[in-house]
């Protein structure tokens, strides 16, 4: 393990400078792979979670036994040396920008010429009574993960709160352990503002073969403690209540940026940056979850909250960091997901409602899990975005469409060549076609 | 920080409700009478032969039709890591070392198994499989008798587990169907037929797959010489045998990478893809393991020419020696002994539960090497990866039984070009963002390095 005192005596002697990376997710370790890549820097990345970056998207998989701890590692230990990337197991407690100096949770301290916010989230939490019950927790980090195999130790029920894509795993872990889950959505359908009425259903009905428990269009509203300061039930929004001895809160998560308060960086919800990832403070910058751009840039959300942004903005800063400055410009949407059994890929833009200029074809196939929707504009008739599930897509070919701004015919007739299954999968173009074809006719396409 | 799975939370909560426990009941049942024949206990082997084989058989038909049917279809390996079986535990060790005695015996002791030598008629698990081999050979049963029917039992039964596992998996159901009958068939059946018909006949090797190097004794002058006595079977045996390793393989691996052997006709694949599955996980992904695998399996390949050269030499030459040594005993005896027995058989199978179930695939197996050295520089297989889609999850790299660290190459964009891949499809199988495909297509491209994530516009314009 690194100390301090070697970091600082190594780094001050060299003629280069000192990049300190907060945060050892995906966002601060792929900067500093590429900063290593193009650079003589001298590279310390500083994390209080764990020592060695692991994927944050594999807890659930711990968790269910699929794999490891230490199989979630995406590069061996030996890396990080042999790439002199320093790792320091440390919490930053305070930053001090006029000096450029941070400040440890133990009191030590470490100088930086560069810095990148790179802190990532942090569980959302309301303010519901008992909401810090023990037995009531979200999954975020390593420790939330250690602590639900504490809290979830005997227990037979189960209750889920938000119908997000964290929430569906928590369900899923739950599942595997046989601890039976209620699984409240505020929404009136399963991540309504995201996926269009059709796909929400299927997935609806998907989670309910799990026999989860789904209580659409059903909020907490409070937690009930036993005497002994442990969850025993909850009541929702409808006034039930339901016997648990475990609570997962999975209602979104938000900037994980608390250590930064009297640092003078400029913070709104997340840390503000222009699309440098610069902060208001000279050779300060933030990157991934915790970072929030001051204006959206080719038409993103301002927060993006996914792994593959995290890896997008670490490339992007890594290049500016190495000498050539370079703005963030990322290309069409793209994302994925399981949901239990049914895998969902989605790129560019499906929206969830369609208005004058919007449609969008769907097509489910009659008895198994599958469907596909392709959103386009009624007046171009060109694609914007397309959402599979149960169909492997191949992300490259798709992309390639909406940048050529391709018309929705000319994707279903050439959709064979996005498709992504496995060999000897059965295939659905032809069938996805004809029913394309007869809508088309009967001019019933929209929505 | 401990590499101990984190569970504490009970996760084997699951209960066997009576099915299952009829099912298990069976199998047990058909493995005493092994134990018991075994242990030289006499049994009448008309009736309890087939009682031991379908009661192993039928148990476990029900027992996975249990444990897979009443779940819906899709990735089933929650808890491989809890499992005492699947993660080096009590019941892996217990197997390990019974498998490893087995194999310790079929090569060096058969005399414990029961073969009768020098005329004396076996006794115990051998003579348990005699009505089985007087049936096909009008001969009592040798130590290989039961070795191989047990082998097909193992890979037909488990095989069929394997299929209802992966149901939701058109690719693995083809691809095990494929396994399952090929042994049956071309390993076992039909060989057992024609050495029945051709009993008058010395002995070759009648499994028309199993091919040079792997069948490392096909060159030997007393194999060579029983295929030129054996008929017009023994001459199709021998030219089909040099152009199925001279001609066929490359072409076929060519087009479709050495998955087509690997993992759909051989042997030693198909007992790892089947009886082998529960322990893919256990693999080594380290860069040092590939390290050691590419000195290994090169090393055997090149053990196996020089001795074949050797022995092609003496059978052209009529000769016994070269360089003044006995080809006998210093070639042929020690690869045998070695890599014949030793490395195929009881690390191979032996250590399953220990090192995972591709050990001798991947470390030994001079086909394997030899295939994939066409896989690597010639062929058109690939494994495409999904333009940006992974997550660094690991699902692939923990499932791959070579050791293959897939999401080095998925997280980075690039297609996994990799000798060693035996295109089992698991990988792809397991990941949860459908970024993997086995295919094959153009050479060109088929290396592909993206530095810069696909999504990604920023850095592109400037590198
Ligand atoms: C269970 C789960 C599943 C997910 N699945 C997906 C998915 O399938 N697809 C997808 O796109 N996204 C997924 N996400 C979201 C994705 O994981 C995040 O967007 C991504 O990990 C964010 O990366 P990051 O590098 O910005 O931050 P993080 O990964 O959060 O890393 C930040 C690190 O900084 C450390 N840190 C914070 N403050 C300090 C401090 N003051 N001192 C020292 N260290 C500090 C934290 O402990 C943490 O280790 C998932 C998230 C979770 C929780
Ligand atoms: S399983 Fe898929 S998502 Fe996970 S690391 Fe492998 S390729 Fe990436
Ligand atoms: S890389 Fe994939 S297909 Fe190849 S051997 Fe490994 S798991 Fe099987």
């Amino acid at each position: 393990m690194t100390t301090i005192n070697r970091l600082l005596r190594e780094c001050k002697s060299s003629a280069s400078k000192h990049v300190v990376i907060i945060g050892n997710g995906i966002s601060g370790i792929t900067c500093a792979r590429n900063v290593r890549k193009n650079s003589t820097a001298c590279i310390t990345v500083i994390s209080s979670e764990t020592d060695h970056h692991f994927s944050r998207t594999a807890l659930m998989y711990i968790y269910i036994g699929h794999m490891r701890f230490q199989d979630t590692k995406p590069y061996e230990d030996s890396f990080w040396v042999k790439n002199k990337i320093d790792i320091l197991n440390r919490f930053v407690s305070k930053v001090n920008t006029d000096e450029k100096m941070l400040t440890f949770s133990n009191g030590e301290s470490l100088t930086y010429d560069v810095l990148v916010i790179a802190t990532g989230s942090k569980s959302n939490k309301f303010g519901w009574p008992g909401q810090d019950l023990h037995g009531v927790q979200g999954l975020y980090s390593y420790q939330d993960l250690q602590l639900m195999e504490q809290n979830t130790k005997d227990v037979n029920h189960a209750v889920v709160v938000g119908g997000g894509l964290i929430g569906v795993e928590m369900a899923e872990m739950l599942k595997s352990r046989n601890i039976g889950v209620s699984f409240l959505v505020r929404e009136q359908h399963f991540w309504d503002a995201v996926l269009p009425m059709e796909e929400a259903v299927l997935i609806e009905r998907h989670i309910l073969e799990h026999n989860i428990n789904l209580r659409l269009g059903t909020e907490l509203k409070e937690i009930i403690s036993d005497e002994r300061g442990k969850v025993k039930s909850i009541i929702t929004s409808k006034g039930e209540s339901i016997k648990c001895e475990f609570v997962g809160l999975t209602v979104g998560v938000s900037p994980n940026i608390l250590f930064l308060k009297d640092s003078g960086i400029n913070t709104d919800r997340g840390v503000v940056v222009n699309e440098f990832f610069e902060t208001n403070i000279e050779d300060v910058f933030a990157i991934g979850d915790c970072a929030q751009f001051e204006k959206s840039i080719n038409g993103r959300r301002q927060l993006e909250q996914v792994w593959y942004t995290g890896k997008m903005h670490g490339e992007t800063l890594a290049h500016s960091i190495s000498g050539v400055k370079t703005a963030y410009n990322p290309g069409h949407w793209f994302n994925s997901a399981k949901f239990f059994d049914i895998e969902y890929q989605t790129y560019g833009n499906v929206p969830t409602n369609y208005s004058e200029q919007l449609a969008s074809f769907y097509w489910e196939h009659p008895t198994k899990k599958i469907c596909l929707r392709i959103a386009y504009n009624k007046q171009t008739n060109i694609l914007i975005g397309v959402n599979a599930f149960g169909i492997r897509l191949r992300h490259q070919i798709i992309d390639k469409w909406l940048s050529e701004e391709r018309t929705i015919d000319y994707v279903i007739e050439n959709l064979a060549g996005a498709n992504f299954d496995p060999e000897f999968f059965i295939k659905y173009e032809n069938d996805i076609a004809d029913s394309y074809k007869f809508r088309k006719q009967k001019s019933i396409l929209s929505n | 920080m401990k590499n101990e799975s984190l569970s504490i939370s009970n996760p084997d909560k699951n209960k066997i409700d009576f099915i299952e426990k009829v099912a298990i009941g069976l199998i047990t049942v058909g493995l005493l009478i092994l134990a018991l024949s075994f242990l030289n206990i006499k049994l009448n082997a008309v009736i309890f032969l087939p009682l031991s084989l379908s009661s192993i058989l039928l148990g476990t038909i029900v027992y996975s039709r249990r444990i897979y049917l009443k779940k819906l279809p899709g990735i089933k390996n929650d808890a491989v890591w809890f499992r005492s079986l699947s993660s080096r535990g009590l019941i892996a060790w217990s197997i390990g070392i019974t498998l490893t005695g087995f194999y310790v015996l079929i090569y060096w002791f058969p005399r414990i198994l029961g073969l009768g030598v020098n005329g004396n008629s076996n006794t115990g698990l051998a003579a348990l499989f005699d009505p089985l081999s007087y049936f096909f050979e009008g001969k009592p049963a040798s130590q290989w008798f039961v070795y191989g029917t047990l082998y097909t039992l193992c890979i037909t039964s488990l095989g069929y587990k394997f299929i209802l596992k992966y149901r939701h998996n058109r690719y693995q159901i083809i691809r095990t169907i494929v396994v399952m009958l090929s042994q049956l068939f071309f390993a076992y059946l039909i060989p057992e037929i024609l050495e029945g018909l051709n009993s008058d006949k010395a002995y070759f090797a009648k499994d028309i797959k199993n091919m040079w190097p792997l069948n490392y004794y096909f060159f030997d002058s007393w194999h060579i010489d029983n295929m030129r006595n054996g008929g017009t079977m023994g001459m199709i045996y021998l030219v089909w045998g040099i152009a199925l390793f001279l001609i066929v393989t490359p072409i076929v691996t060519y087009f479709v990478g050495k998955r087509w052997y690997c993992s759909w006709v051989c042997g030693c694949g198909g007992l790892a893809e089947t009886a082998g599955d529960s322990f893919r996980q256990l693999s080594s992904k380290k860069v040092s393991a590939w390290k050691f695998e590419r000195y290994m399996i090169h090393g055997v390949l090149l053990f196996a020419v020089l001795m074949t050269s050797a022995v092609l030499y003496n059978y052209f030459t009529n000769t016994t020696t070269i360089f003044g040594l006995d080809t006998y005993t210093w070639i042929r005896q020690p690869y045998g002994f070695l890599i014949g027995a030793a490395f195929s058989g009881v690390i191979g199978v032996g250590f399953y539960p220990m090192l995972g179930s591709r050990v001798w695939c991947r470390f030994g197996c001079p086909l394997a090497a030899y295939m994939g050295i066409f896989q690597r520089f010639k062929s058109r297989f690939r494994i495409t990866t999904n333009g940006g889609q992974c997550i660094s999850c690991g699902n692939c790299s923990n499932s791959c039984e070579m050791g293959i660290d897939v999401r080095a190459y998925a997280q980075k964009g690039e297609n996994i070009v990799r000798a060693s891949c035996v295109g089992c499809g698991i990988c792809s199988a397991v990941c949860p963002r459908g970024v993997l495909k086995l295919e094959n297509g153009d050479e060109k491209n088929r290396i592909n390095s993206n530095p810069i994530s696909i999504g990604n516009n920023s850095a592109k314009l400037n590198m």
